[in-house]
């Protein structure tokens, strides 16, 4: 028994000093194998009495498991630490950049009119599109601005010929709604329009969002009500709104509407009034029956103002560095 | 319109401050657009006396004098100025003074004469009037005063942005009455002497137009000296409004222009032959204006005339040969109502924009002739002397507007503005403006007041209700309207899905401007007419587009040029064809353009760099025609345009109907347009793009799919398309997959062949296919390829 003892005492030994798995499955050949040291131990039971051998046979068994079991752990400890040395060399540097398609960005104009769309679409008003070189009739007759109407010099118009034109303002769209749609009407329209005007504070294209909406009962008070809800939001700001008493000859009463700056100064920020009865009645709408109001605002004058742009002109020289700030 | 806050308070003067007064005018409509103070800030400078004046004994261009300024010592001081002379009324900073700029006057010695004081200069004192030398007061001026009291030099000068309606308020009068009524006050008008004629002199007044001329009032004035000086008073007036001095004819014409908002003119007298002629101009006649232009007077102008000719085009301009002059000793005032209809547009179409055409196209109260003439005979008279003949009018009552009635409902009223304004109120606005106001059962029956001819219908009177209530007085309600939900399509493509699938594929959104260089799109688009803007703002700004390219690759050029040379933009627009068949003969169609360049992805540690090719942006656009989950309607067909190198070019048809265009940019538009390297557009027509397919949803099989990959050798001319075309018709409903996923040319490939590696993914919905089945298939697809293609299977 002492043998076996020590046996055991040399095999534990031996596997606990070896840090090799080809090694230790030498060892286990060494001692559990077929000839191995331990199974020898079992071939000496036939020696013994039959009152020794279960004893005996017991112990082996037991140096048997006891070897085993060290195995096994020795074994499990090194592919332990092996897998932690493969994964250890297999680390990278997670701050690399990863490989990304770079984000565009929308052009800060369209990103203004998506927003003004947002506002007013959720209020049940539809986006309605139109030409963009115009007749006379649209851009001016039907918006009650006849052939010689101080109004028309204000324009600066860019004519093809007298009766043919780049529309000046997008209110054709609303005219031409009102020829094709019956009250109530809720539309926006937005787009290019164009005025023969260059300078710092001028470009001869830019953009305009209009909104129209006719029904039996609407009125200014409405009128001001909505216009406030949406500069409110557009600049997410209680701003001071102020409106204006002005003239446009196709809204009566009309105003002009300004909100505070940050310098203290009033900025005159959109155009508006209750639509003219001349203009519903040059569409077939019954002005004793329905009103309506509609507004108008420069698309390029709320980006400045929302996204501190200085400089009217850089929304159309297209450069990537200034494009590329709006992502 | 700028005027004299001075001025104005001669006329109503409320107990408001500037800003106040400011504030209240903007908030009724009139905007101030600016508020200058006449002179800049400054102290201690009083009017004094020159008595004694000599030659400086060690300098020229000094002089040495001695100033009486009230005091009991005269005062010396050394001036340069060239005009300083014995007897003038100066300007006198006295030792203490301060003039702008933190200027301090202190005692000094002038080339060894000793100096207390200067004397100043308009521009020294910061008041904006051009002249050489020292200030030089009336003789009158009180010796001992303060200059700003005295020249009243406190005021400002408000500039006001009149809109179009409000020409009564292109004169002190209106603008007087205006304020008046904000603030409750009653308005003074000046004061003067009526005349009375001395004289019987008169000319006949012809009017042959009476509905462009209803009324024409002309005096003669005799013997006038127009060589007298205009008063200061006058002259400072007329400065403040933005006029210069001219000579006290000009002067007074322009002083009652501003005082009442009557354009006046006045003829020498001496050079009219005959009775004075209203009537349109022939056509043929021409005229030298005042400014030395000769016109050619257009047949439907207004014209006054003597009986031989056109002396001046009516309520515009006046005529050079008939005008006053040093020499001119007889005039005749003029002071009519023009139509506005016979004067609107008259002159802007020949490019002529006076204060008085402003003012006639408008609008001038049509009452206030004769009380103007008078008035501005006053003036003429206390100025210039002379002898003043009765005037004479001629006018067309019929012609002449007529005050307007309008009935104000309170339903109306209310109606419109959404709010309740009180019959007080309301009645007490309308009365105040000046208007006749009878009140009746649930209305106002108003009858406007001449001046106001902007007054017409009931909304203009509902307008002048708020406008004067206050607009920020009406209260801001949430509309109430009848929730009606607008269709929607779930097949329309939003043009915002379409932007933002741009977006997430790197690009840009660019905005550029509808007319391009004609000559830049002549490169892209030779041959084809483009329509011309006539007056545009350059001639690089002057053909509307015919497509998006011109404008992308000019930003392409200019983005490269700044050192960007990756660039990936896009564009939704309008492009303008010629198209007769088309309202207003012009197709305007939205497009989607969009534009590659440099390389795929900015350097990066672990991608290659490389720059795009076709199929980079090949790719992007399959990406926009995958929205419309209809990718089978599309196809690509080798095709050719001027702008495109001829070898790497497509037509993008849907439906085969050709919708747009892409392809590498021909390379002899990269010098012209400042391209670096090789640059990659498409352009499609949005309208035919945006509309997807509904999902129909199909089983989805049980059985295992097969995949068999074939490689066969065709011809290099022999398009992938078509293949893959074919392969799919062979497939039918088995072959579930297709992907060309090699395209091979080179060793083992004999010359002017390509190999074209294919994967066939095979399976059925209802078994599992059989290996002979399979093998069948693809036999049957090499078959087809042989036959059609001459396709031979690589080993």
């Amino acid at each position: 028994m002492s043998q076996l003892t020590e046996i055991v005492e040399q095999a534990l030994q031996a596997i606990e000093g070896t840090d090799d798995l080809k090694a230790l499955d030498d060892l286990r050949v060494d001692y559990l194998g077929k000839k191995g040291k331990i199974t020898d131990m079992m071939k000496m039971m036939g020696k013994l009495s039959a009152e020794e051998k279960p004893a005996f046979g017991q112990a082996v068994n037991q140096a048997k498991q006891a070897v085993q079991q060290k195995l096994s752990e020795r074994i499990d400890g090194l592919k332990a630490k092996e897998l932690e040395e493969k994964l250890s060399a297999e680390s990278i540097d997670v701050t690399l950049p990863g490989r990304r398609i770079d984000n565009g960005g929308l052009h800060p104009v369209t990103r203004t009119i998506e927003r003004i769309e947002t506002f007013f679409g959720e209020l049940g008003f539809s986006v309605k599109q139109g030409p963009e070189i115009e007749d006379d009739f649209h851009n001016f007759d039907a918006l009650n601005i006849s052939e010689h109407h101080p109004a028309r010099a204000d324009h600066d118009t860019f004519y093809f010929n007298p009766k043919l034109m780049l529309r000046t303002q997008t209110s054709g769209v609303q005219i031409r709604t009102m020829e094709n749609e019956k009250p109530p009407l809720r539309i926006i329209s937005p787009g290019r329009v164009y005025r023969n005007d260059y300078d710092q504070t001028h470009t001869p294209m830019f953009h305009q969002v209009e909104g129209l909406l006719v029904d039996e009962h609407v009125n200014f008070a409405e009128l001001k009500g909505i216009l406030h809800d949406f500069l409110r939001n557009f600049f997410e700001e209680d701003l001071q709104v102020r409106f204006r008493p002005s003239y446009f000859p196709f809204t009566e009463p009309s105003a002009e509407v300004d909100v505070m700056g940050k310098n203290g100064k009033w900025l005159e920020v959109l155009g508006c009034g209750m639509v003219h009865p001349n203009v519903l009645r040059s569409v077939g709408i019954d002005p004793e029956q329905y009103q309506g109001f509609a507004f108008g605002m420069g698309v390029e004058r709320l980006s400045m103002l929302r996204y501190g742009v200085n400089d009217l002109r850089s929304f159309f020289e297209n450069d990537l560095r200034f494009l590329k700030q709006f992502k | 319109m700028k005027f004299s806050e001075s001025w104005l308070r001669e006329w109503v003067n409320p107990s408001v401050t500037r800003d106040e007064l400011s504030h209240q005018i903007t908030m009724a409509g009139l905007e101030v657009d600016g508020v200058d103070a006449v002179a800049a800030d400054f102290t201690g400078v009083i009017i004094g006396e020159v008595v004694e004046c000599g030659q400086h004994p060690d300098a020229d261009k000094l002089r040495v004098t001695k100033i009486n300024v009230g005091d009991d010592e005269l005062i010396d001081i050394v001036c340069g100025a060239p005009n300083c002379r014995l007897g003038l009324k100066v300007a006198v900073a006295m030792v203490g003074a301060v003039l702008p700029g933190d200027f301090k006057i202190k005692k000094a010695k002038l080339r060894g004469q000793p100096s207390f004081g200067m004397l100043c200069s308009y521009s020294e004192l910061g008041i904006d009037v051009e002249s050489d030398g020292i200030i030089e007061l009336p003789l009158d001026a009180p010796i001992g005063t303060d200059v700003r009291e005295y020249l009243d030099l406190n005021d400002a000068v408000i500039d006001v942005d009149l809109t179009a309606n409000r020409a009564d308020c292109l004169g002190m009068a209106g603008l007087a009455r205006e304020v008046g009524v904000l603030n409750r006050q009653a308005v003074t008008e000046p004061k003067w002497q009526a005349v009375t004629p001395s004289i019987d002199d008169a000319v006949v007044i012809d009017n042959q137009a009476p509905a462009s001329c209803p009324r024409y009032l002309g005096r003669v004035v005799k013997n006038v000296d127009v060589k007298a000086p205009s008063p200061l008073w006058m002259q400072e007036k007329l400065r403040r409004s933005g006029i210069r001095s001219i000579d006290p004819i000009v002067d007074i014409t322009n002083y009652v222009l501003i005082e009442f908002g009557q354009p006046m003119h006045a003829f020498d007298l001496n050079t009219l032959n005959g009775d004075v002629t209203i009537r349109l101009a022939d056509g043929e006649e021409k005229l030298t204006l005042l400014d030395g232009n000769e016109i050619t007077v257009p047949s439907d102008t207004l014209v006054i005339a003597d009986q031989q000719k056109a002396l001046a085009l009516a309520g515009v301009f006046g005529g050079e040969a008939s005008g006053v002059t040093t020499d001119t000793q007889d005039i005749l005032l003029e002071c009519a109502f023009f139509a506005p209809l016979a004067i609107m547009g008259k002159s802007r179409r020949l490019g002529l924009h006076t204060d008085s055409s402003h003012r006639f196209e408008r609008g001038v109260d049509p009452e206030l002739q004769a009380k103007v003439m008078d008035r501005a005979t006053r003036l003429v008279l206390d100025i210039c002397g002379g002898e003043a003949g009765p005037v004479v009018e001629s006018k067309s009552d019929e012609h002449l507007p007529q005050p307007v009635s309008i009935v104000l409902r309170r339903s109306k009223l209310d109606r419109v503005l959404g709010h309740h304004i009180g019959d007080g109120d309301v009645t007490e606005i309308l009365e105040r403006l000046g208007f006749n106001v009878v009140i009746a059962e649930d209305s106002w029956k108003v009858t406007t007041a001449t001046y106001r001819f902007d007054m017409a219908i009931e909304e203009d009177l509902i307008e002048e209700v708020a406008r004067i209530y206050g607009y920020n007085n009406i209260p801001n309600t949430a509309p109430i309207a009848a929730l009606s939900m607008p269709d929607h399509k779930e097949s329309d493509i939003s043009l915002k899905r379409v932007r933002a699938m741009m977006v997430a594929r790197g690009f840009q959104e660019a905005v550029t401007y509808s007319f391009v260089d004609p000559k830049l799109q002549e490169l892209v688009h030779p041959g084809e007419t483009a329509m011309i803007l006539p007056n545009p703002i350059s001639v690089e700004m002057s053909a509307m587009r015919l497509s998006t390219f011109t404008g992308l690759l000019t930003a392409v050029g200019y983005n490269q040029s700044r050192q960007q040379n990756r660039v990936r933009l896009f564009e939704t627009g309008l492009r303008f064809v010629p198209d007769e068949t088309a309202e207003s003969n012009v197709r305007q169609q939205a497009m989607l353009g969009a534009v590659i360049s440099g390389n795929q992805n900015d350097e990066h540690w672990s991608m290659e760099s490389k720059t795009v090719d076709f199929f980079d942006l090949k790719g992007d656009l399959e990406a926009i025609i995958g929205l419309t989950v209809s990718d089978e309607e599309f196809t690509f067909r080798k095709a050719s345009h001027s702008a495109l190198h001829p070898g790497q070019c497509a037509e993008i048809l849907r439906n085969d109907r050709v919708i747009g265009v892409i392809g590498a940019v021909h390379p002899s538009l990269e010098k012209p347009f400042g391209l670096n390297g090789k640059t990659f557009v498409f352009e499609l027509e949005l309208d035919a793009l945006l509309h997807a397919s509904l999902p129909q949803a199909q089983t989805v099989s049980k059985f295992p799919a097969n995949r068999r990959d074939i490689a066969i050798v065709v011809d290099e001319q022999v398009s992938a398309g078509n293949v893959v075309n074919l392969i799919r018709k062979v497939g039918e409903n088995q072959l579930v997959g297709l992907n060309l996923f090699d395209v091979y040319q080179g060793k083992g490939v004999e010359p002017g062949k390509k190999s074209l590696a294919i994967a066939l993914t095979l399976q059925d919905n209802t078994r599992t296919l059989e290996e002979k089945e399979i093998a069948e298939m693809v036999d049957a697809v090499v078959s087809e390829l042989k036959s059609e293609f001459n396709a031979l299977l690589r080993d």
